[in-house]
């Protein structure tokens, strides 16, 4: 009885947490994320209704926006916890709370991915057939298999530690180091699997020559390092600003130059596939011709994007690299920003459509995202955000907050 | 037209054993399900309901399968206003079926296509085909770079161009089959590529993985006239679709597999579709293979197609 009374009272007291005590710009935030999440659910029920039809995917682009989405997701979910590795290295001072806010975001960006793959499903009701023991999960050939599997136990180890640490901290317990570090040391490896076998998906498909490459795997985890850690330093800075949350300016100064490492060595990978593909001139160049011009004269629609990306890559790259820039506020905030929008752009859409484009008959099939399909993207993120929000609205609480409160619940 | 040798039809296979747990497991899932069905449950209930748990078609048991191919022909029956078949035909023992084609003879026209749709039942609104007829210049060959599947004449063979069909290929070393998260495709001992439309879970794996472009989404519902139906379906292969999943061709298991030609090799105009038994060493598609110059799409893909193109004149 203790036990789910003990349960009970962390439950109220955390929903408390995250809805009560708020600012005005934190419940605005939540309005947006509501709005968003709403208009989905209008535009997900017109695609449950008519089918993957209202997308704009068809059978030459079979993959679109949201498995872009998805991919570029598990990379934030990858790189989320592989910071704690410098934070253990470096020997920063808050390095529990580094772990446990990489682990929220590891949980939401997780939730997300799955939530992407759901929407992108033609028979979403059958989902149980992946399932083990009662589906027919096609192992150890199909990939996909592999990922789901890969998925599911990192957001459980993930979602295990975070909780526990928010519920110790909410009791006020001390945590079992011998129960959580092990975990967390264990998530390390899982975070560049989830990534990697998410890599092979695409890679294993003789296919698509635009994905059959040995250096898509290393590609995908050196930028999945630069676009994770963009959004914790964002949100350290604000943590620090609003709540007793420590951390020193050292700290985000080398994750910065650690993500310049990243993005260096991200844009060393991709210049060795461009050099491969337009050196030997074959027939698989078509791809690269699709994402940064056009084919038959026809100017690409995602021309503009690929040379966004790769300019912010660029420029984020130098922003990190030069000391003082990467020193300063402003360049940064404005680094951090760049570094999330390029490896955005290059995963939701330089990595699918090109890939689709000419198709394996050489036909072309421009694809845009249709309304539908930007519409039940921005409620999915809008439900990320949401739970990441209020899990780091509690935990802050909880880690920061509760000198006094926890006089009161004694 | 000549008939392919009948060959003697296996014994059914015994039903699968072991998959005890499974079924249990299943049950329990639904138990809750079946509740809520059970209080004041309408015909489409039940079978929405029947849907939702339907086995793959390997884990039905004899019986099962009766079961199953009964309820599919009374509702497709109900729904079309004429009595459809629903069969399981299994493959015989020593045939392995391959394709030629010979593209010095075809024209473009484009009636297999239009064979293919309304012998196999796919959809009318919103279009889907088989096959993908692709027009190319003479003086370039083979060039998928600068292949039109798209093209519009009044009249065909255009000036300077040959056509090259394209389906399923039946690879041997299918990479469809590979890749499908949920086993829902897979090879019959026949050599025909063929997938549980109750088992897609419609996630298009397998259209990223094909690199013949063979495989088709049903994007919207699929919809047929009643009157243009073909009433003679296999379980896997012409009955009709639901809307989320994958399909293709199944080189008209429906037909082959009781001695019939596809219907493509049938309603060619010029005799550039050949069709036959692999393993039979007097059959005309290895007198091809054996006396013409063939070539199979993307041989560097090892995916060792069972569909041959060659030049017959």
């Amino acid at each position: 009885m203790n036990v789910i009374r003990r349960f009970g009272s962390f439950v109220t007291g955390t929903a408390r947490m995250a809805l009560v005590g708020g600012n005005r710009y934190y419940y605005a935030w939540l309005a947006v994320l509501a709005v968003c999440i709403v208009q989905a659910g209008f535009a997900f029920a017109h695609q449950f209704q008519h089918g993957l039809i209202s997308t704009n995917m068809r059978d030459s682009v079979s993959w679109g926006f949201y498995i872009g989405n998805f991919t570029f997701l598990v990379g934030v979910a990858a790189a989320a916890v592989l910071l704690v590795v410098p934070a253990y290295v470096y020997d920063w001072k808050p390095i529990k709370e580094v772990a446990l806010f990489g682990e929220l975001l590891a949980v939401c960006s997780i939730v997300m991915c799955l939530l992407f793959v759901l929407v992108d499903m033609g028979r979403p009701d059958r989902f149980w057939h992946i399932l083990p023991f009662v589906g027919h999960m096609n192992l150890p050939g199909a990939i996909m298999a592999w990922d789901a599997v890969v998925l599911n136990i990192y957001l459980a180890v993930n979602l295990i530690v975070a909780s526990y640490l928010v519920y110790c901290g909410y009791h006020g317990v001390h945590y079992n180091k011998k129960f959580v570090w092990p975990l967390v040391i264990f998530s390390i490896p899982m975070a560049i699997s989830i990534h990697t076998v998410t890599a092979f998906l695409y890679n294993g498909m003789a296919s698509r020559p635009y994905w059959n490459s040995a250096i898509l795997a290393p590609r995908f985890i050196a930028s999945a390092f630069c676009s994770g850690p963009a959004l914790l330093l964002i949100l350290f800075q604000i943590l620090r600003k609003v709540s007793a949350f420590e951390i020193k300016d050292e700290a985000i100064h080398k994750v910065a130059e650690l993500m310049a490492y990243a993005m260096g060595f991200n844009l060393f990978l991709f210049g060795a596939e461009v050099f491969k593909e337009y050196y030997s001139n074959t027939h698989h160049l078509v791809h690269y011709e699709y994402l940064f011009a056009g084919l038959h004269g026809t100017p690409s629609p995602i021309a503009l994007y690929a040379w966004m990306s790769l300019a912010f890559a660029v420029i984020s790259f130098l922003l990190f690299l030069i000391p003082k820039t990467r020193r300063n506020v402003i360049t940064m905030n404005v680094g951090c920003v760049l570094i999330y929008a390029s490896v955005y752009i290059e995963k939701g859409i330089a990595l699918i459509i090109p890939g689709f484009t000419p198709d394996q008959l050489g036909q072309v099939y421009e694809y845009v995202p249709s309304a539908t399909e930007l519409r039940v993207a921005a409620g999915v993120f809008g439900i990320g955000f949401l739970l990441f929000t209020l899990m780091v609205k509690v935990s802050v609480a909880i880690l920061f907050e509760r000198a006094h409160g926890a006089e009161a619940h004694a | 037209m000549r008939q392919l040798p009948t060959l003697p039809l296996p014994a059914p296979a015994p039903p699968a054993e072991g998959y005890s747990r499974r079924e249990a497991l299943v049950m329990g899932l639904f138990a809750l399900a079946a509740a809520a069905t059970a209080t004041g449950c309408s015909a489409a209930d039940k079978l929405a309901y029947e849907e939702f748990v339907q086995k793959h078609f390997k884990d039905l048991s004899p019986e099962e399968l009766k079961d199953r191919l009964a309820s599919m022909e009374k509702r497709y029956t109900e729904q079309y206003g004429k009595d459809v078949h629903v069969s399981a035909t299994p493959p015989q023992a020593g045939v392995l079926f391959g394709y030629a084609l010979d593209l010095s003879r075809c024209i473009g026209c484009r009636r297999c296509v239009y064979g293919c749709v309304e012998e196999n039942n796919q959809s009318r609104d919103p279009q889907t085909h088989w096959i993908t007829v692709l027009e190319m210049d003479k003086e370039e060959g083979v060039n998928l770079q600068n292949a039109n599947a798209f093209y519009d004449h009044e009249t065909v063979p255009a000036p300077g161009k040959f056509y090259m069909p394209v389906a399923c290929q039946h690879c041997e070393n299918p990479p469809c089959v590979k890749v499908c998260p949920v086993q829902a495709t897979w090879k019959e001992p026949d050599g025909i590529v063929v997938i549980d439309y109750d088992w897609c879970i419609g996630c298009r794996n397998c259209i990223a993985a094909c690199p013949y472009g063979a495989r088709r989404f049903n994007w919207g519902t699929p919809s047929i006239p009643k009157d243009e139906l073909n009433p003679n379906t296999e379980y896997l292969g012409n009955r009709p679709r639901q809307r989320g999943v994958v399909e293709k061709c199944s080189f008209c298991l429906q037909r082959v597999r009781k001695g019939l030609y596809p219907k493509c090799v049938e309603v060619c105009p010029v005799g550039a579709r050949k069709f036959g038994n692999l393993l039979d060493p007097d059959s005309e598609i290895r007198y091809i293979i054996e006396n013409k110059r063939v070539f199979i799409l993307k041989e560097e893909l090892n995916t060792q197609p069972k569909f041959f193109y060659y030049y017959g004149l």
